[in-house]
């Protein structure tokens, strides 16, 4: 083995590493890429197999179909709505409390943290929260997308972190001319703390985006209420209840089935399609997720 | 200490903004975090929705002994636990593998654009990797097209219809997800370790696979052993997407996590006080957990949670 060691050893090395991590990135993207593939191929000519990098049959049916459809159309603009409504007071309202536990001289300062932070380990359950949500009247209302999260324990202990390293003596000098302690939350600390929350309020607006098992559980029998991912998720549903018809035979002649209909439009092109909508303004706003959440983390791993 | 000397409705009233900026939000924390807690009760009842939480019938203990006699409870149990240990040892092997092989990477474009692409997958939403996971698995998708073209298998397999590879497809796919930014955390605590450490390692003439086992790993082991407490807490969650979004008829048995199961009895069976005890146990079981690997990695001197 000594005949491997200095640099035939480290060539070796460094080449089976380049080739690992060419091979995570290949495996990363390529689901993708064939997935916008599929999207833009046409439905019929999909259904024959085969598709890799680039379409076969150009086609936008697809896409067409999708912004046709009003339910859709529906399900984005509520997909966008509580994911704005929801990012933006959520931060707001968590900073606004980080900001009252950053007060040393704040009388309920420990119960308040205690009481965030119990929340963290015990949490009462899909039931309970159910019968909660019942009596407070959000099933089937849109409330439901943005009044249970206004404020979190995660997010209130990052901020609070970071409040607590800025410069005592900011607040202090800012006491002294008469500022009350609203003015200085929006005058001096929100300022402060752009960086701790645009990336809560990034990290927030994803979560929200992505988010659709409380459009399953509180909102499925409204379907103005519904989102972009409750679709897709509905779309996957009923392909997955197909394995129940359990034979190779039956998914074949369902395919059949779908090109003699005439009907133009396949489920897997459409979940296609669908596919690529909901992932487009993750990728549109990753330079900006990028840039931040490297800032994020950190700020998290500081704890006391 | 002056505050201290002042009487206590007097702080009161000169920390009335800060009361009035924290109190409304304590307020909705405990309705929304604590009353579901309290909901519990319920799990001692015959609830019927429609009448009031204490105008219950009371069974006392009757929900837990028909869950903890209920096979489809342990299977339950069983796939829950599977699945979360297949996933945390997984997912913590190999983002330590990814952040190593970063790490081993100068600083350059290419570093930047594997990292930068290792990231995505984490930030979008399980329903489109599951449906990424679906169109690769499927029987005319691109691993039975790969497999029949290297002449590995004749026939397309219905990979989604085997219950014997869900497990490890919810491995799999939960690698495909999470390495990549799992990585960062690993890469951060690398970072932290002493250059002198490989210099003083490149005098001896330690090669690079030596420098990783004797200096990189143990520089980073208490990053390690704090996410794997964080995440044993988290053991019976074992993430319920995943199974939810992959799961079909065909593999039932092997998929069913707590949440479903919850689910299923309380929410479509309308056996509500069952499915509330069966989520006490999971929340109570947590807990314990959590409070126990602390105790674990207090005893070993490493780093604690709380």
């Amino acid at each position: 083995m000594k005949v491997l060691k200095g640099n035939v050893y480290d060539h070796v090395f460094d080449t089976i590493k380049i080739l690992l991590l060419l091979f995570l990135v290949f495996i990363t993207l390529f689901p993708f890429i064939n997935i916008l593939a599929v999207s833009f191929n046409d439905p019929l000519d999909t259904i024959t197999g085969g598709i890799t990098i680039f379409p076969r049959i150009f086609s936008l049916v697809n896409y067409k179909d999708i912004f046709e459809n009003p339910h859709i159309l529906r399900a984005t603009l509520n997909s966008v709505l509580r994911t704005v409504i929801a990012g933006l007071l959520h931060t707001f309202c968590t900073a606004m409390v980080a900001y009252t536990l950053s007060r040393k001289e704040y009388i309920f300062r420990i119960p308040i943290a205690s009481i965030y932070i119990l929340t963290m380990y015990i949490d009462g359950g899909l039931i309970p929260t159910y019968f909660l949500f019942r009596g407070l009247g959000l099933i089937n209302s849109f409330n439901v997308y943005w009044i249970p999260g206004i404020t979190s324990a995660w997010n209130l202990l990052v901020i609070r972190t970071y409040i607590k390293g800025l410069p005592e003596s900011l607040i202090e000098s800012a006491k002294i001319e008469g500022a009350n302690e609203m003015y200085i939350f929006l005058k001096i600390i929100i300022p402060l703390c752009i960086p701790v929350l645009a990336t809560i309020i990034l990290f927030t607006a994803v979560w929200h985006w992505n988010f659709w098992w409380d459009t399953f559980l509180y909102c499925s029998s409204d379907v103005n209420l519904s989102t972009l991912q409750y679709e897709l998720m509905k779309k996957i549903q009923s392909a997955n209840s197909a394995f129940s018809g359990t034979s190779m035979a039956d998914a074949f002649s369902r395919a059949d089935a779908a090109m003699k209909s005439g009907g133009s439009v396949t489920p897997k092109s459409l979940r296609a399609a669908m596919t690529i909508i909901v992932t487009l303004p993750i990728v549109m706003i990753y330079p900006f997720l990028q840039r931040f959440f490297i800032t994020g983390l950190t700020i998290g791993g500081v704890k006391e | 200490m002056t505050t201290l000397k002042t009487p206590f409705k007097q702080r009161l009233w000169n920390q009335r903004l800060l009361i009035l900026m924290s109190i409304p939000f304590v307020i909705h924390i405990i309705v929304f975090r604590y009353f579901p807690i309290a909901g519990w009760i319920m799990s001692f009842q015959n609830y019927k929705p429609g009448r009031g939480m204490f105008d219950q019938e009371w069974v006392g203990f009757k929900q837990f002994q028909l869950l903890f006699t209920d096979p489809y409870f342990f299977q339950t149990l069983r796939n829950t636990l599977a699945m979360a240990v297949i996933k945390l040892a997984m997912g913590t092997f190999f983002s330590i593998f990814v952040a190593i092989l970063i790490n081993e990477t100068g600083k350059g474009i290419f570093k930047r654009s594997v990292q930068t692409i290792s990231y995505l997958p984490h930030f979008i939403s399980w329903v489109v990797a599951a449906n990424l996971v679906l169109e690769f698995l499927a029987p005319k998708g691109l691993l039975n097209g790969f497999l029949q073209l290297i002449g590995v298998i004749d026939d397309p397999v219905l990979w989604m219809g085997k219950p014997e590879l869900f497990w490890w497809i919810i491995g799999w796919s939960h690698v495909w997800k999470t390495c990549g930014f799992g990585a960062i955390i690993y890469l951060a605590a690398m970072t932290g370790i002493d250059p002198q450490l490989y210099e003083a390692a490149d005098i001896d003439g330690a090669g690079r696979l030596s420098r990783i086992w004797h200096i990189t790993l143990p520089g980073i082991k208490p990053t390690i052993i704090i996410l794997l407490i964080m995440n044993i807490g988290r053991l019976l969650e074992a993430g319920f997407e995943q199974q939810y979004l992959l799961k079909n008829g065909l593999v039932q048995d092997y998929a069913e996590v707590f949440t479903i199961y919850i689910l299923r009895y309380g929410l479509q069976m309308m056996r509500f006080s069952y499915a509330a005890a069966a989520g006490i146990f999971k929340s109570v079981v947590s807990v314990v957990l959590i409070f126990t690997a602390n105790k674990i990695s207090e005893r070993l001197g490493e780093e604690t949670l709380m």
